[in-house]
């Protein structure tokens, strides 16, 4: 049965593969500097590598999908993003895989009767704005300073082809490497709470987990995707938005990079923080397309006669339907699944306000006079339950929030199991002692796992001002939440 | 594997540099060539016969090495053409030099001495015209900048090899002494050492537009 759920994230890994290689190594392949073969084969082995050592340790172990609370919904959604990329590869769209899960994930929201991750849904729209205007005054500025330069600097013809190849493919590596790193999560995260795999070690030399292992897989499954289905979206970015010199092919991969560094990069914005340096402010950028957007910059410098317009307006057409078709996809997918092939697609939560909940809303300063009417009643959805705190109090979006995050109904028993299956690398031992010693134990509300865990041990505890430590700490408390839930199952 | 690409460059820069200066050195031959030739010493003569054709031949083995590693290395892809369409030229400008030095042997002119002046003048504006295409292409692959300053030189000396050579067939044809048929085979080696001249315009007409597409 894992097997068969796995495949839709494999699938999904496919058709990534097949599309976002382009975002790499799309204008290399368009301008003819490297060959797609060659192309496909770095961007294959270094998404592999990129998936296996930096993307098992990457914050969002469980990717966009961890919002799914059963198996068979997180396979269907996989399956309807995917579908739908694989679609708009055939059609030679570059779009953003991730924006596919959003749509796909908002689709089993709506069936689930779960609340619309409205936050998620703003970051797509205005990332189709924000992501191609970014790159292109950045290509444009870039291409700019490179044309000035390369007035004033005697080059051979040669030694430019030279640099220039090589610029390409040092940035299409790094570019695959984050590329396996950043969106493996995405394909086979939500598998990894349920995944057989053991720890393998090889000669003694280094040790492969079930968490790597599993990316392992999701990462060929992306290379394959490139191999097989990539040089079509390659050469719509590399030639069919508009004629490119292989300098400008270098300058658009480097302002993608650039962009995404400067405005994407929570690394960066921690380290100029810690070094009392004003930030960049972090907005939604999304790869596919901000390259788009760098090779417009490039072709608005040298005129704007080259860019083949037409073009553009399908692929902004196909930015917009790329969420809007996996949520009707997944939608229609999670319906037949559930009810001809009488499939869990979804776990109902529920929302009770009990005691213990009303006491934890108190604590965070909420006045919960306006409770009276909602108080021991359950609801069965999240929809329902927000229905009702909104008729009978003024919330802020936040306080509604915890409001929320406090009456969710779980139900989690730890058994004897959830100790010895957790195979994730970054759980100390005193981590998973602490998580030994609640067995038998069960909690009607998430958080209280939560609490239990931080009274068993102090490295179970939230740390005030230390944001990165404290959203690995969160990941980490998801992961064990998910693996108690699973064995609950 | 930056390193060895490189390396790679390196080489084949040095090999157009190679070709080019076969041209030059042809260019040369041939005006010492035809020195030789009107003193009428044709043991020399023999031997710059020979010279030409090796630098003809080795030309000829520089194009085909560079014209199989910029194919087989997938070398600047975006003037890939226009490059080889280049050097096919600039080699066609060689084999004219060649192929007037052989007609001179095979046909043996008969250039009288009030000529010899004329002859040698109007060669070396047609060689200057060549050298000036030599240094245009060398600025076209190491200084795309620099080739406007020499692409303009080539115009004026077809220009003043276009002047000899109506003056020069003036004076022939102005000659009542000679036959017809001597006029006219002397009229004939005229236009072949102009005809390098106006060879040497179109590759620079045509360089104009190569240097036009690679600007960024």
């Amino acid at each position: 049965m894992f097997a068969f759920f796995l495949s839709s994230g494999l699938f999904l890994g496919w058709s990534l593969g097949a599309n976002d290689a382009a975002n790499v190594f799309g204008t290399a392949v368009g301008t003819r500097m490297i060959s797609f073969r060659k192309a496909a084969l770095y961007c294959g082995i270094f998404v592999i590598l990129g998936a296996v050592v930096s993307g098992a340790g990457a914050a969002k172990t469980l990717g966009e999908l961890g919002a799914v609370n059963a198996v068979a919904g997180a396979f269907v959604v996989a399956l309807a993003a995917g579908v739908t990329v694989y679609w708009l590869t055939k059609l030679g769209y570059p779009v953003s895989t991730t924006q596919a899960i959003v749509g796909a994930i908002i689709g089993w929201d709506l069936f689930a009767g779960a609340l619309i991750d409205f936050v998620a849904l703003e970051k797509v729209v205005l990332s189709w704005f924000v992501s191609p205007v970014l790159a292109a005054l950045f290509s444009a500025l870039l291409y700019k300073v490179v044309a000035y330069w390369m007035k004033h600097v005697k080059i051979n013809m040669f030694s430019l082809d030279a640099f220039t190849r090589a610029g390409l493919l040092v940035a299409g590596i790094a570019g695959a490497y984050a590329l396996g790193a950043n969106n493996i999560a995405n394909v086979v995260g939500i598998f990894v709470p349920i995944s057989p795999f053991s720890n393998i070690s090889f000669l003694g030399l280094f040790t492969l987990n079930g968490a790597q292992q599993l990316f392992f897989i999701g990462a060929i499954a992306i290379a394959v995707g490139t191999f097989t289905y990539g040089k079509k979206v390659m050469l719509t970015v590399g030639e069919g938005i508009a004629e490119m010199s292989p300098v400008a092919a270098l300058v658009a991969v480097l302002a993608n990079a650039l962009v995404l560094f400067l405005f994407a990069s929570q690394d960066l914005e921690g380290f100029l923080l810690s070094h009392g340096l004003p930030a960049f402010p972090l907005v939604p950028v999304s790869s596919s397309q901000a390259i788009v957007g760098s090779v417009i910059g490039i072709g608005l410098v040298k005129g704007g006669r080259g860019i083949r317009w037409r073009i553009l307006g399908e692929i902004t057409a196909a930015w917009v339907v790329t969420p809007l078709a996996a949520v009707v996809l997944s939608f229609i997918a999670l319906f037949f699944l559930q009810n001809v092939f009488q499939q869990k697609t979804f776990i109902p939560v529920e929302y009770r306000v009990t005691a213990a909940a009303e006491k934890r809303i108190q604590a965070a300063g909420i006045s919960v006079t306006g409770l009276v009417d909602v108080r021991g009643k359950t609801f069965p959805s999240a929809y329902q339950f927000k229905k009702a705190l909104d008729q009978h109090m003024t919330l802020t979006n936040r306080e509604k929030d915890l409001v929320m995050a406090a009456a969710e109904i779980v139900h989690l028993v730890i058994t004897n199991q959830v100790a010895n299956r957790i195979n994730d690398p970054t759980i100390t031992n005193e981590q998973k002692e602490a998580v030994n010693q609640l067995r038998g134990k069960s909690f009607t509300h998430g958080w209280e796992l939560e609490q239990a865990l931080a009274e068993q041990s102090q490295e179970w505890r939230m740390v005030p001002n230390h944001k990165e430590q404290n959203e690995e700490l969160k990941r980490k408390l998801d992961y064990v939440y998910r693996l108690t839930r699973s064995t609950g199952q | 594997m930056a390193d060895g690409i490189l390396k790679r460059k390196i080489g084949i820069e040095k090999e157009v540099d190679e070709f080019l200066d076969r041209v030059s050195e042809a260019g040369l031959l041939c005006k010492q060539g035809m020195d030789t030739y009107l003193k009428g010493d044709m043991e020399v003569y023999a031997t710059f016969l020979k010279s030409i054709r090796d630098t003809e031949h080795k030309g000829d083995a520089l194009r085909r090495s560079l014209e199989k590693d910029l194919y087989e290395k997938t070398l600047i892809p975006e003037s890939r053409g226009d490059v080889m369409e280049l050097l096919e030229d600039m080699d066609a400008l060689l084999d004219r030099y060649t192929g007037l030095i052989w007609q001179f042997e095979i046909e043996r002119p008969d250039i009288c001495a009030e000529f010899h002046e004329d002859f040698k003048e109007l060669l070396s504006y047609s060689v200057e015209s060549v050298e000036a295409d030599v240094r245009s292409c060398r600025a076209f692959f190491k200084n795309i900048n620099a080739v406007a300053d020499h692409i303009h030189k080539v115009s004026f000396w077809e220009k003043e090899s276009d002047k000899a050579s109506t003056r020069l067939q003036r004076a022939i044809f102005g000659r009542n002494d000679l036959h017809l048929s001597h006029k006219m085979h002397l009229r004939f080696f005229v236009k072949q050492v102009d005809r390098i001249a106006d060879e040497a315009e179109d590759v620079a007409d045509r360089l104009n537009i190569y240097v036009i597409k690679r600007m960024l």
